[in-house]
């Protein structure tokens, strides 16, 4: 900071408001470094040899010695728990969307009967704990012979899912004019059309985001993976059934593993955040 | 096509799905909890409470969700506010801020055990700093309440982000004309903070502590990953009974406990953050 404030004149209130500004200024740095601070020690883990992880004391620069990673990815099981949780993710995307986006353009353009009542269903899963559907679910699933499988998984993870996919879509189609949609009827569309040829186009953009955020939730959910699964372990389920036996650089490539792709997935839709949680709010 | 049935036709999967994986399996956690092989019993509640662990999980479960909830509202208060201020640099410091939320809870813990644990980023610094002599063994059964601090801050760091992006869009909501006004009756920026942003924020309040109490209650992964068994939580306790101990009648009272509390604490909510009729903006 350039100090060049003059002792003959002072001036109380620039003063106070420098004051101010630099308190301010370093609350930012502050709460930057509590959330990236951590995240680069996770960093530096994995990319130290096995030996630096468990050696004392710590640098804080790595190594970028890769054989904590290489270690971690010839790690039997890894390969597949990894191809696991793409699988379930990727069926947790579809299907939430799928079924979510048919249900917020109800809610954007229609009046009716019973619409409250959907909105009361779609907000009241979130007064519930909704990893322990896991637990009867597993016995349900093993009935009808859905136990240990992707799409079993992947059904509980849309449940987790599906009421954010519904309030996103609601507000991205409530964000686009119903006029747009008359005039292409006037001009000879019918309702299929014009809803492929104008509104398609319009909120792509948005049910991407929304899918991107239905793959995240599957990627990260632990309890209901854990619970769901035994052969085809996810990798969060995999990790956690590890984490007391394996060392601690497998731990900590593992948590690498989730984490990177999770960073890409939030800088993809940090737009979207905010509306959704605007229009979810009411 | 009928107009009239189109909405109900675009309802229906949702509908069905929730009705058959939402509606449906919670009826079955209840009967579980309420059944053994003889049929109704109350049976694996008496094993539930009479069990030794059971008071310790309870109480730290709650005393974990009483401590980190309201420091994550005046935490996400403070970043909301700051991000509003900003004119220059807002997006990258709004991601940077938003970062945790995509971040698995087990990922939060394995994060935070690469700073308390005993080869650590922590002891690394306290001996570096001249402060200890030889690293600390801090994640073990002798310091529990070094385990309960490691994961009320790995939470605290992990889910703040999402209240302060409810807290940011509800901000986003409230008219500037209301600040204006405030500022010609001359009211300061803390008074601005509490008469117009607090109440008008109510909505955004209610819905970011509904979802933070519920997610509090269903600590797992943190816990797991950086105490293992050692710091007994209700979905911790709900797994074991589950895997480790295999009654399910058990692990589906455990999460009958976890969904009687859930549902309280959302009705306190929903009861004390109420917004008064007609007054919506």
């Amino acid at each position: 900071m350039s100090d060049t404030v003059s002792v003959d004149a002072p001036r109380p209130v620039a003063e106070i408001n420098a004051a101010g500004r630099f308190l301010f200024i370093a609350g930012i740095v502050l709460l930057c470094a509590w959330v990236l601070v951590p995240i680069y020690f996770l960093v530096v883990n994995t990319l130290s040899s096995p030996q630096e992880v468990a050696g004392f004391p710590k640098s804080a620069i790595p190594s970028f010695d890769f054989g904590s990673l290489q270690f971690f990815l010839h790690f039997k099981g890894v390969g597949w728990a990894l191809w696991n949780s793409v699988l379930v993710a990727g069926l947790t995307m579809a299907l939430s969307i799928g079924i979510g986006a048919p249900a917020g353009y109800a809610l954007s353009r229609f009046e009716f009967p019973g619409k409250a009542s959907f909105r009361m269903l779609v907000l009241m899963t979130r007064a519930f704990p909704l990893p322990l559907l896991a637990l009867p679910l597993a016995v349900m699933f093993i009935r009808v012979g859905l136990d240990d499988s992707p799409i079993g998984l992947a059904l509980v993870h849309t449940t987790l899912a599906l009421p954010f996919a519904v309030l996103i879509t609601f507000s991205i189609f409530s964000g686009i004019p119903l006029e747009l949609e008359e005039a292409a009827w006037t001009l000879g569309c019918n309702r299929v059309q014009a809803f492929s040829k104008v509104v398609l186009p319009l909120v792509m953009p948005g049910i991407a985001a929304s899918a991107i955020f239905a793959f995240t939730i599957s990627w990260n959910e632990v309890f209901a993976a854990a619970v769901l699964t035994v052969e085809n372990r996810t990798l969060t389920a995999f990790l956690l059934q590890n984490l007391s036996v394996s060392p601690l650089h497998l731990r900590f490539a593992g948590g690498a593993a989730l984490v990177m792709p999770a960073l890409i997935f939030i800088f993809a839709v940090r737009k979207y955040l905010f509306a959704m949680w605007g229009i979810a709010n009411r | 096509m009928n107009n009239k049935a189109l909405p109900y036709l675009l309802l229906l999967p949702a509908t069905l799905f929730l009705l058959v994986f939402f509606v449906y399996p919670f009826v079955q956690i209840a009967v579980l909890a309420f059944s053994g092989p003889e049929g109704f019993t109350l049976k694996p509640f008496q094993t539930m409470a009479t069990h030794w662990k059971f008071q310790t999980t309870l109480w730290n479960t709650i005393l974990l969700a009483a401590i980190v909830v309201p420091i994550q509202l005046l935490l996400a208060l403070s970043m909301a506010s700051i991000v509003t201020k900003l004119k220059t640099g807002r997006n990258i410091i709004l991601y940077i801020f938003t970062i945790p939320l995509g971040l698995s809870d087990l990922a939060a813990g394995i994060i935070w055990l690469a700073i308390f644990e005993q080869s650590g980023f922590l002891n690394s610094m306290l001996v570096g700093l001249g402060l200890t002599e030889r690293p600390m063994l801090f994640l073990s059964y002798q310091n529990l309440w070094v385990i309960f601090v490691a994961v009320i801050l790995a939470e605290i760091w992990r889910a703040t982000a999402i209240v302060m992006v409810i807290l940011v869009s509800g901000m986003g909501l409230i008219p500037k004309e209301y600040y204006e006004a405030a500022e010609v009756f001359g009211a300061g920026p803390w008074k601005r903070f509490l008469k117009v942003t607090l109440p008008m924020l109510r909505p955004s309040l209610q819905t970011a502590l509904i979802l933070r109490t519920i997610a509090a209650f269903e600590v797992f992964a943190v816990v797991v990953a950086l105490g293992g068994t050692t710091l007994p939580v209700l979905m911790g306790e709900t797994f074991s009974w589950q895997f480790t101990l295999t009654d399910r009648h058990v692990a589906a009272a455990y999460a009958l406990v976890i969904l009687a509390i859930s549902i309280a604490s959302t009705l306190v909510f929903l009861r004390v953050l109420r917004t008064p009729k007609g007054a919506t903006v």
